[in-house]
């Protein structure tokens, strides 16, 4: 310290306030004090800041390949359950099984209709998606798993149509998937998805004095352990530290 | 690290359990190792009045770690995985380790992840954000070109929807880590998205936009437009420095208080749409299953949680009675945490905790509850209150509603049972 020129601590010492000077932006950002920081203020801006420059169609194209309920993103080809056999059982079932049940722990894609109230419900494509668009954007998207983007659009629709069929959605094996025919497919669970209403159903947990006394007669006692299941990481296991 | 290690120490591994039987491993797993001697004792030739070796040599210069890490004794501070949970790394999650922190902000490394396709190497200088859709200008944006937009920098916590959701049908793993480490706090530097879409203008019936990953699942979430004019970043840097690539480098999405699958990390395009996509992330998963089998679909906002930090199964009491400080997070993804309560006796009686350090918006908040513990075996709780009047339900109160099937958003009371050696268990009770 005793070594570092003193006209060079000065020096830095006024960088900063340079640097305030020579900022004059065409925005206003609102004042904030210190103990307002986090209050919600955003820049405003006084005009288009004109940055970023126009996308090209190509690249949309490349690019947009979502898929919704409607139809919209559907691309154009076509595929049948048969040839999707083929494409799935070399593709897919390594991990999702032959016939949809899951190898392992990778998710599973057919079964489980009418388990959804019990005790153990399978959310299958077929007992628990609501719509057919889904598995179509999501195989287009990212599988298989590790090559993602690889089908074509035929082989798309085809392996969406024997998964389909492996859910009993489909059950004619020559059955044709294409922009057209997708618009016949409803999946059976679609009726029963509710948008979040919690704000009202569980009004009971906005309380105006939550007891604080003797809340509960009697001392409490444990009814379940975690140990009793035994499931938690080995000791001193974890992530690999470089 | 051994000895820190031997709280959780249990007398037989998952696969000896799992021959042993359940019977046999539930009685087993009590007569568990007592907790370890505290450290204490230390090393002769490094105390008082001996002078050790860090007090007489010199020590690494600077730029020796350019970067600099954590000291190697606390090379126990990691994110840890549940290997059973899913079929892949790559498609996995990891946890904050919540009981060695302190304070509201997480450090960069060890923010829990949660990647669906692995972690994808962005190239800064090939990355690209395209906005197109229901705008009068879709538009590239390079890096640099967000960079050079007015940014903001905002604290807030980020929680995976499905957080706590292996103890839905009862205390399942033992730390809180594990079962309340999917969630982080650091604070973020980036673009406000309402700038960003009037770059691109948008139509008068834009409604939703698409939130699509440059990853390999090119995840995708659809998103009420009024959100990300409400308070919706394009963020670009975690703590003041750039993004980590398993938090999404060089840019994602960050939605105050909502489910942390929303918060799209590599975020290559944004699409403006006058409907929902149903996507995969908010149709098979993120939706909310109940028990009469119909399921709650878009339940973005995290509900007010909170939980006990220290002491807690991976972090036990290391001294016998005495003054003792109870520490802990809390969170709301409506606003702000107004109040804390901690019970000692299993939810019988309550006391206000203390609240340290900022009470930001849709931030973790710590809490700190300071007693002379007597000795005696407690069952500790804390329970957290926001500023909408919102009180963090009991597991009970909150399973009268949902069931046990839904996976995510639970955000019931945690119990810790502290027994007389100090060990604490991961409980549930009536």
């Amino acid at each position: 310290m005793s070594r570092f020129p003193r006209a060079a601590i000065a020096a830095l010492a006024a960088m900063p306030i340079l640097g305030l000077a020579v900022v004059g932006p065409l925005w206003a950002q609102q004042k904030s004090t210190a103990s307002k920081a986090t209050a919600k203020q955003t820049p405003v801006a006084a005009k288009r800041l004109g940055i970023g420059r126009a996308a090209t169609p190509e690249e949309i194209a490349g690019w947009d390949i979502d898929i919704r309920p409607d139809g919209q993103g559907l691309p154009p080809g076509q595929g049948t359950v048969k040839q999707g056999e083929a494409i799935y059982l070399q593709q897919c079932a390594a991990c999702h099984g032959e016939f949809g049940e899951s190898a392992g722990r990778w998710p599973i894609l057919s079964g489980g209709n009418g388990s959804l109230a019990g005790h153990d419900p399978v959310k299958s494509i077929g007992s628990y998606w609501p719509y057919a668009s889904t598995l179509i954007d999501y195989i287009r998207r990212t599988m298989p798993f590790g090559n993602a983007q690889s089908l074509n659009n035929d082989e798309l629709y085809a392996v969406t149509a024997y998964i389909l069929y492996l859910n009993d959605i489909v059950t004619d094996e020559n059955f044709e998937l294409n922009a057209k025919t997708f618009r016949t497919i409803k999946l059976p669970n679609e009726p029963n998805f509710v948008d979040d209403d919690r704000e009202t159903t569980e009004k009971a947990f906005w309380r105006k004095d939550p007891c604080m006394t003797n809340c509960a007669p009697g001392a409490a006692t444990v009814t379940g352990r975690a140990r009793a299941i035994d499931v938690t990481p080995e000791t001193g296991k974890g992530a690999r530290v470089e | 690290m051994e000895e820190r290690e031997r709280g959780t120490a249990k007398p037989t591994s998952r696969r000896a359990f799992l021959r042993a039987g359940l019977a046999a491993g539930g009685a087993a797993a009590l007569t568990g190792e007592a907790v370890a001697a505290p450290k204490g004792a230390g090393n002769p030739a490094n105390l008082p009045p001996n002078v050790a070796d860090w007090s007489r040599m010199l020590g690494d210069g600077v730029a020796v770690r350019a970067y600099g890490k954590p000291s190697k004794h606390e090379a126990h501070v990691i994110r840890r995985d549940v290997e059973w949970l899913t079929a892949s790394r790559q498609s996995s999650v990891s946890f904050t380790p919540i009981h060695e922190l302190d304070g509201i902000i997480t450090p960069n490394g060890i923010c829990f992840e949660r990647h669906h396709a692995g972690i994808a190497e962005v190239d800064p200088n090939d990355y690209r954000l395209l906005l197109h859709g229901l705008v009068e200008r879709p538009l590239v944006f390079t890096l640099d070109d967000i960079k050079r937009m007015p940014r903001v920098n905002r604290a807030y916590f980020c929680e995976c929807a499905a957080n706590s959701g292996m103890e839905w049908r009862g205390a399942q793993l033992n730390g809180a880590q594990y079962t309340h480490g999917m969630v982080h706090c650091v604070m973020y530097t980036g673009v406000p998205l309402k700038a960003l879409l009037e770059e691109a203008g948008l139509r008068p019936n834009a409604k939703w936009l698409l939130l699509e990953g440059g990853d390999a699942a090119a995840m995708t979430r659809s998103l009420p437009l009024q959100k990300a004019l409400d308070d919706g970043l394009l963020a670009y840097r975690m703590n003041g420095e750039m993004l980590r690539p398993e938090n999404g480098y060089p840019a994602r999405i960050v939605l105050p208080g909502w489910e942390a699958n929303m918060w799209v990390k590599w975020i290559r395009r944004i699409e403006v749409g006058d409907e929902p996509w149903h996507h995969r992330e908010e149709t098979s998963k993120y939706t909310d299953l109940l028990e009469n089998g119909t399921a709650r679909r878009f339940t973005y906002v995290m509900d007010a949680k909170s939980v006990i930090t220290n002491p807690s199964p991976q972090a036990p009491l290391r001294h016998s009675s005495g003054f003792t400080v109870l520490s802990g997070l809390a969170w709301s993804g409506r606003g702000r945490i107004t109040r804390v309560d901690v019970s000692l006796d299993g939810g019988r009686n309550w006391r206000p905790a203390r609240i340290d350090g900022p009470v930001w918006d849709k931030a973790l908040t710590r809490f700190y509850y300071e007693f002379d513990w007597d000795g005696r075996e407690l069952l500790l709780q804390s329970r957290a209150i926001d500023e909408t009047g919102y009180v963090q339900p009991t597991k009970s109160e909150l399973r009268k509603y949902r069931g046990v099937n839904s996976v995510y958003h639970n955000n019931g009371v945690q119990t810790w049972q502290v027994h007389k050696n100090g060990e604490v268990e991961n409980v549930e009770v009536s």
